[in-house]
């Protein structure tokens, strides 16, 4: 394999584990404060959906971001009041709002645009197009580092960067801050928390709503970054490759970058090559779609490192009476 | 909790209550889209309910979700939330069309046994795994229950396109069962005795489901395994200490209601399409869910779901059809919020009703 295909294969990688990062992390925040999130497919939809739809009708990407977000945190405040106020099942709710987001989503969709459910095709500063960082054309002179430079670290539309620098942030919150000593606390042991006087309540809306927030832009990326508006259903599973990501990843920050990286590299291998050979072997291109989903059982059935979710997640706090 | 409620308020009051919510929110959103929703409505009871032909399709649909529901029903009673009725039932449409497809067999009534077996088979084998990484390692039933289902879909394209394809067909679909495998329609049923109604696709499976409904209903509460499952589901701790294995009802529970998706394939492969054809699940194995939900997981409420569901898909094409701007997906709207409102904000309806119970009863004494 030469030096350009592994550029170009890599590159697209990074493209497809953006989305996968972004929803991953946001999973990461809303299952460390114990908030069970299967729900962030819905919420990558809707923002996908929103994200398209207002870019198009404004002409400015950032105002579908911005929309996209807001549609996201709206589920995030949804998934909020069952699991967190009514002390609902957060699973329930997960399914719930990814039927919502899937139902709606076409629905408005055809009502809006009268496009099977897509939304108008964007162009110019509808869209994240890819940022040339400087020198690219000095720097793309020199041998195996200029291309590099020119094609992989260049030349990727900006959430590219932000999903990127989200993975230190994420690290950095849940581990160098108050906040996030808390938020992760009370996913372990809210009752300490509690104890403490910090209010398990707001604590983990906090995390359900920034989850929202990164759900949003992930959703976002996709119909204003990596294509050119919304398709029906364009999440197509990604939602629960992040989570399989967080999962692979043991709930941690680092590892779900390497995780996403590595799902991204499987999809942009199966999209490239229909089907592998390693030797006399055929692989089909269904294995190499399956594969995230295969991997992640294995490492749930405790094969590699046993994968143990925050202690408290999934369960409702209820004060001591 | 619901021992403080009265028995037809926990059973009949609350989900009333919350199913008039999942649809007055639904009569918004079809207020917002512009349309009137006495009229949706209006259309949707009589393409549904209106002709025997609406009735007919109705059920057809229905009986798809009895089993579905109750699969999520059955895993609901042993505490066990199994979202994998979509992959499964893909699997069962395997078993039971490697069976049809197995010999030129000569009447339905041969092959449906074993139709029966190969789809209850292959559809408990994809719930087996989920069911067996839990209760021996550990790891959660949703979470693999939901990559089974990616898995499973993976495996049925590769299986439709590479190895059960008619060859030479680009249709990823198998070639047609032979006929001695068609389940009677119910209009040839009902012609024997001389009635005549519309052809619909409601065939034999649907009186399978009644049979599935009353035997769950049988396991559940007349058996001894059915009440473990009810003990484990109830309470992990008290059933082991009571002598009851954990790791043999959660295979057991998870075998039983991957077998019951499965059933569905009699319904819709066996039944109608003759053949197996891609993505025949199309997101009944989802529906079940809402089903199970809505019914709580009793048989009765499954089947009442049901027809609740069966009346939303086909009055819902009718719906698409009349009123263009209300495409198809506002059923998946409605699904959404019936699981919403019925299962994660139960709450909303449940805990306003246990203080007003519990005020009143303290007003009594």
């Amino acid at each position: 394999m030469d030096l350009d295909i592994a550029i170009q294969l890599m590159g697209s990688s990074l493209r497809l584990a953006t989305p996968l990062l972004l929803a991953c992390l946001a999973g990461l925040f809303s299952e460390r404060a114990g908030i069970f999130d299967i729900g962030l497919e819905g919420k990558m939809l809707a923002a996908a959906f929103t994200a398209g739809a207002f870019a198009a009708v404004s002409g400015s990407a950032w105002i579908g971001l911005l929309a996209g977000i807001a549609a996201s945190m709206v589920l995030a405040l949804l998934h909020g009041l069952a699991s967190i106020t009514l002390k609902g099942n957060q699973l329930i709710s997960g399914v719930a709002i990814n039927f919502l987001a899937s139902g709606l989503t076409a629905l408005i969709g055809q009502n809006w645009f009268h496009q099977g459910g897509q939304t108008p095709q964007l162009s110019g500063s509808g869209r994240f197009l890819g940022v040339q960082w400087p020198l690219t054309e000095t720097i793309g002179q020199i041998p195996v580092i200029g291309p590099v430079y020119q094609n992989l670290i260049s030349g990727h539309n900006i959430l590219v960067y932000l999903a990127l620098l989200t993975v230190p942030a994420t690290w950095w919150v849940l581990f160098r801050t108050r906040f996030g000593l808390r938020l992760r606390a009370v996913g372990e042991n809210p009752g300490a928390v509690d104890t403490a006087g910090v209010s398990v309540v707001r604590q983990r809306y906090a995390a359900v709503l920034i989850c929202g927030l990164l759900c949003g832009v992930a959703g976002a990326y996709l119909s204003t970054g990596m294509s050119a508006g919304f398709v029906r259903e364009m999440t197509a599973g990604k939602g629960f490759i992040a989570l399989a990501a967080l999962i692979f990843a043991k709930w941690r920050p680092w590892p779900a970058l390497w995780a996403c990286l590595l799902f991204g590299f499987l999809e942009a291998v199966g999209i490239r090559y229909q089907g592998i050979s390693i030797g006399s072997l055929q692989v089909p291109v269904q294995f190499m779609q399956a594969l995230p989903y295969i991997l992640t059982v294995v490492i749930l059935a405790g094969f590699g490192g046993k994968a143990i979710p925050p202690r408290a997640g999934g369960r409702p706090y209820v004060k001591e009476r | 909790m619901s021992s403080q409620l009265p028995r037809w308020v926990d059973l009949g009051l609350i989900p009333v209550i919350n199913l008039v919510l999942a649809f007055l929110v639904a009569g918004l959103v079809v207020v917002f889209i512009g349309e009137d929703p006495i009229q949706a409505v209006r259309i949707l009871i009589s393409g549904s309910l209106g002709s025997s032909y609406g009735i007919g399709f109705t059920l057809y649909y229905a009986t798809t979700f009895v089993f579905t529901g109750l699969s999520v029903a059955i895993a609901f009673h042993a505490g066990l939330f199994n979202i994998g009725g979509e992959g499964q039932a893909a699997l069962g449409g395997i078993g039971a069309t490697l069976v049809c497809l197995a010999f030129n067999w000569p009447h339905w009534l041969i092959a449906l046994p074993f139709a029966i077996l190969g789809a209850c088979l292959f559809g408990g084998a994809w719930a087996f795994i989920p069911g067996y990484l839990q209760a021996k390692r550990g790891s959660h039933v949703v979470i693999t229950t939901i990559m089974f289902n990616f898995i499973g879909s993976a495996l049925v394209v590769y299986l439709l396109v590479n190895v059960l394809k008619v060859p030479g067909s680009m249709a990823p679909e198998t070639r047609n069962f032979a006929e001695g495998t068609f389940l009677p329609f119910v209009h040839e049923m009902l012609a024997v005795v001389g009635i005549t109604v519309s052809k619909t696709p409601m065939n034999f499976a649907s009186i399978l489901a009644l049979a599935a409904a009353f035997l769950t209903w049988m396991l559940i509460w007349r058996t001894r395994l059915g009440y473990e499952m009810r003990a484990f589901g109830f309470s992990e701790p008290a059933a082991v200490y009571g002598g009851i294995d954990p790791v043999r009802i959660t295979i057991i529970a998870m075998l039983l209601s991957g077998a019951m998706a499965g059933m569905m394939a009699l319904n819709v492969v066996m039944g109608f399409q003759h053949r197996l054809v891609l993505d025949y699940v199309g997101g009944a194995g989802f529906v079940g869910i809402a089903v199970s939900l809505m019914g709580r997981s009793h048989p009765v409420g499954v089947l009442l779901a049901s027809v609740l569901f069966g009346i939303l898909y086909q009055g819902g094409a009718e719906l698409a059809f009349e009123m263009p701007n209300i495409s198809r997906e506002m059923i998946v709207v409605i699904q959404a919020l019936v699981i919403l409102f019925t299962g994660a904000l139960e709450n909303l309806v449940r805990a306003p009703m246990a203080r007003l119970f519990a005020r009143r009863r303290v007003e009594a004494a």
